[in-house]
């Protein structure tokens, strides 16, 4: 067959439907996100795109995105996390009250602060994958323990304001070395930096999987998918490069983004989890090590969990008993949007990155045009529906 | 006499390809009816349409039951008219009791309350119509397969059963429960039930069947009538394969080295009722590129031990040692037992052997994913390049590596989980009922594979309810008995009689 794929291509139009139909859910969210954009762009009048919004949409979603890296581990692993929103206020609690009561230097309280998520991450692991309670129950502890702990920590309190140097963990930008005037040319440099490198790096799996004769994505898709990406990234990084450049948070999340896809889609551990998901008595008879895999998983959550929670803090640049209320419903939305499967062993670290977008944008289009709070969950409730529904319409047909 | 169910000119198409073409099937009254075909004849499909699972117009032809013509819309239709279907896998749900089970959804009720007295007194008739003894408060997961299926047949019995419908009824039974299950059949037969057995188990439908038909890529190839003294098995074979099975089982020299793999003394106790012994001190060895055999009835404690050596994933309190080349090794994990060159392919090979979810390619490389990858890094090229070289060599009927495994056929995904375990690349192969509910010419294939296997040096441990396959296949066989090796024979000595006599001489 390898042979007959080779030297009998059938025609470029019915491989490209095939390849379109296979691949649809992500193309499919791809475009949802652009239409959402394009809606939003022209009914606010060009406020969304503007540089100051941009930057706003970035600084707004950096911690619900970090969060939804680690819980698409978790629902791929056929679990769930819904402590993510009271770890991530006990997280900024904590750093509150180290950086602010205690005046200790924000790097090592930003890293007793990881430490504590990854523990508060190990302990619910070690209750679901050693003790076999589920996750639900397990984390739904959890959500009520941390939300009373940070009251507990903060004496129900707003401790503020944290140090600058914290501070610009959220808003700072990545500094300028160029004298650019008006435009930020390290940042839009980056970006075309990084959005070339993409190009390069598509380009190189692509060669590969053809030398091993593998089904390749038609040149034509492969062109309009990648030229898309990299055009939408330099002008991304133009539009922010405009106001005060890169945010430093991007960096961050961008780093971490590329990280998790990575691991999900090429490693062994990623590839376990999958099979974890999937079929967990199949993977532990094939060898792997699904409850040591399941804990690291939740360990993982947490320390990311913590970071949302800096990272929050940081720009409220105080610490509120309310912070990261229903931030885990935010989180969980993103994935099954993005396309992960409450079952397990599917979803995608782009679909979750994308539908946390989806909800990001549609926040802040909303918002703009001035719609009350009430209907923004009714509508944000709908469009989670919607795109569950349209995704088991097209498993079933 | 008039047929109680005539299917004329039946076709059914799946986006443009042919599933059924033109398929006739005439049932008369009080009839066991067996259809017969490969994986992919067209067998599920059939019994799709007649159920109303694919109503009409989704299928062309005619479809007669009690001299009418019907067009069912859904199950619940057909089974108004007297058609149930019972499925392989059974529908049954585990922690309700038997006489919730047989009315589930049909309960003898007066608003909405249940009159318990009723339904469990209804219960206890119908389990005595099919044998079966037990109590309608028993939950149907403490009983065993064969017992469930009865169940099955009870509900069914419940409704006015006029024409069942059997999906591979025999194929989780062990033999005595089969022959059982058959004879009730034949008790249903009398009392003028229709019955339409779909079975790969051809000696089983030569004993039961009136009529038998054939069905091959989607088309009828013939029927057979039984009423004439009983059908040969042959032809039946070359009728639903297309072409003469001269052997069914292939030929080959063993070439038997020295002892590779011994268990002594070896232990293992039920996991949750722990002071159950379910292996008691066995001792067994496997030579070099030596096939053996394990035999015994569903029960003995055969996918038990196997488990239980294979990373302890059964039972606890594991005692005993397991030598590998006459070295002691420690098997107490799957990934040890993997590096010390063992691999499991085990009996349930969609809830245990397969991430149905996944592709060809993703499942071939789970249990050896470092052999596709470096540092971590899996490279995707060489997965594919591998999953296609097992693809070729298993000749595993798919549209491409890519394909997800729930869309193949039982053959196929076996020849998935056999490729998985092959590139793990081990040393002694515990295969587990490797063919069941595979039909007739993809069995030949994994015979001819196990066959290769062993050629090439690999010990295969071959545990099988049919006796006719371990006979055909192995060097020596055990017999296992609760717990316990309670004979060994060379191949040469071994007849069926042999290996059911030590059976019953040892459960005295």
């Amino acid at each position: 067959m390898e042979q007959t794929i080779l030297t009998n291509p059938a025609p470029v139009s019915q491989r490209m439907g095939h390849f379109l139909k296979q691949n649809l859910r992500e193309y499919g969210m791809l475009i949802s996100l652009v239409a959402i954009m394009v809606f939003f762009q022209i009914m606010t009048d060009g406020t969304l795109l503007q540089p100051l919004n941009l930057t706003n949409l970035v600084l707004q979603n950096s911690y619900i995105i970090i969060m939804a890296l680690g819980m698409l581990l978790v629902i791929v692993a056929g679990y769930i996390d819904l402590s993510v929103g009271s770890v991530c206020g006990f997280i900024g609690a904590l750093a509150a009250v180290l950086m602010v009561t205690y005046e200790w230097h924000f790097i090592p309280a930003t890293l007793v602060c990881l430490l504590v998520g990854g523990a508060i991450g190990a302990a619910q692991g070690w209750f679901v994958a050693y003790f076999k309670i589920p996750s639900f129950i397990v984390t739904l502890a959890g959500m009520l323990v941390f939300k009373g702990l940070a009251l507990a920590l903060l004496h129900g309190q707003s401790v503020g304001p944290f140090p600058d140097t914290f501070q610009k963990l959220s808003s700072g930008f990545i500094p300028d070395w160029f004298d650019g005037g008006e435009l930020r040319l390290t940042s839009l440099l980056l970006g075309v930096l990084v959005a070339l490198t993409m190009v390069v790096m598509a380009w190189r799996t692509r060669s590969n999987q053809k030398l091993h004769g593998m089904e390749v994505e038609p040149m034509a898709l492969f062109a309009a998918r990648n030229s898309v990406f990299a055009v939408l990234l330099v002008a991304l990084s133009w539009l922010l490069a405009s106001y005060k450049g890169l945010p430093n948070v991007l960096i961050i999340m961008f780093a971490l983004m590329v990280a998790y896809d990575f691991i999900t889609s090429r490693t062994t551990i990623g590839r376990r989890i999958y099979a974890l998901g999937g079929n967990e008595k199949a993977a532990r008879l094939s060898g792997v090590r699904t409850e040591r895999l399941a804990f690291y998983t939740f360990v993982n959550m947490g320390v990311l969990a913590a970071l949302a929670g800096l990272v929050f803090a940081a720009r409220l640049n105080t610490a509120t008993p309310k912070a990261g209320l229903g931030f885990e419903l935010d989180v969980i939305a993103a994935c099954f949007i993005g396309g992960a499967s409450a079952s397990g062993g599917v979803g995608k670290v782009m679909g979750a990155v994308i539908g946390a977008f989806v909800m990001g944008v549609m926040n802040n289009g909303m918002s703009i045009l001035g719609v009350g709070i009430d209907y923004q969950q009714v509508i944000k409730g709908l469009v989670l529906l919607a795109a569950v529904s349209v995704d088991v319409y097209n498993k079933n047909k | 006499m008039e047929p109680i169910l005539e299917m004329r000119g039946i076709s059914k198409s799946f986006h443009g390809v042919n599933a059924l073409a033109d398929v006739n099937l005439t049932v008369r009254p009080g009839e066991i009816h067996a259809v017969v075909g490969e994986n992919g004849a067209g067998k599920s499909t059939l019994m799709k349409v007649l159920s109303g699972v694919y109503p009409y117009p989704e299928y062309s032809g005619e479809i007669r039951f009690m001299g009418q013509e019907r067009r069912f819309k859904g199950i619940a239709e057909s089974e108004a008219q007297g058609i149930i279907i019972i499925h392989q896998e059974l529908a049954l749900v585990p922690l309700l009791s038997i006489a919730e089970n047989i009315f589930l959804g049909n309960e003898p009720a007066r608003y909405g309350v249940i009159d318990w007295a009723l339904a469990h007194r209804r219960t206890r008739e119908l389990l005595e119509k099919v044998g079966l003894k037990e109590s309608p408060a028993t939950l149907v997961t403490d009983l065993g397969i064969g017992k469930q299926q009865l169940v099955e047949i009870a509900k069914a019995l419940s409704k006015e059963v006029k024409l069942l419908i059997l999906d591979e009824p025999t194929a989780s039974l062990n033999e005595s429960d089969s022959d059982a299950l058959l004879q009730l059949l034949r008790g249903l037969k009398a009392q003028g039930i229709a019955c339409i057995l779909i079975s790969h188990k051809l000696n089983e439908i030569s004993k039961v069947a009136d009529a038998i038909t054939v069905l091959r890529d989607g088309s009828t190839i013939t029927t057979l009538d039984c009423k004439d003294g009983p059908v040969s098995e042959d032809l039946i074979i070359k009728a639903m394969v297309g072409r003469e099975m001269a052997d069914r089982y292939p030929p080959r020299t063993p070439k038997v080295g020295d002892t590779v793999f011994e268990l002594r003394d070896w232990r293992v106790f039920h996991p949750v009722h722990t002071d159950r012994e379910v292996v008691r001190g066995l001792n067994l060895s496997v030579k070099r590129g030596e096939i053996v055999g394990i035999a015994g009835l569903m029960g003995a404690g055969r996918t038990e031990l196997a488990m239980s050596v294979f990373g302890r994933s059964y039972g606890r309190r594991i005692a005993g040692t397991a030598l590998m080349n006459g070295q002691p090794v420690d098997v107490s994990t799957v990934s040890k037992a993997v590096d010390h060159g063992i691999a499991y392919v085990t009996e349930d090979r969609k809830s245990l052997g397969l991430v149905l979810a996944d592709t060809i390619a993703r499942n071939t490389t789970l249990s050896h994913l470092d052999g596709v990858s470096q540092h971590g890094v899996i490279d995707e090229g060489r997965e594919f390049a591998v999953a296609n070289d097992f693809r070729g060599k298993l000749a595993t009927r798919c549209a491409g590596v890519h394909q997800q495994v729930v869309n193949l056929s039982g053959g196929n995904q076996q020849k998935v989980v056999l490729a998985k375990w092959l590139f793990a690349n081990p040393t002694l192969l515990i295969l587990d009922e490797p063919t069941r509910g595979i039909d007739v010419g993809a069995k030949y294939e994994i015979y001819s594979l196990v066959a290769r296997l062993a050629e090439e040096g690999r010990s295969i441990l071959m545990i099988s309810s049919e006796m006719p396959e371990l006979l055909g296949m192995c060097d020596r066989i055990y017999v296992m008995n609760q717990g316990a090796i309670v004979a060994e024979f060379p191949a040469a000595e071994a007849t069926q009689e042999k290996i059911m006599w030590a059976i019953v001489k040892a459960s005295q």
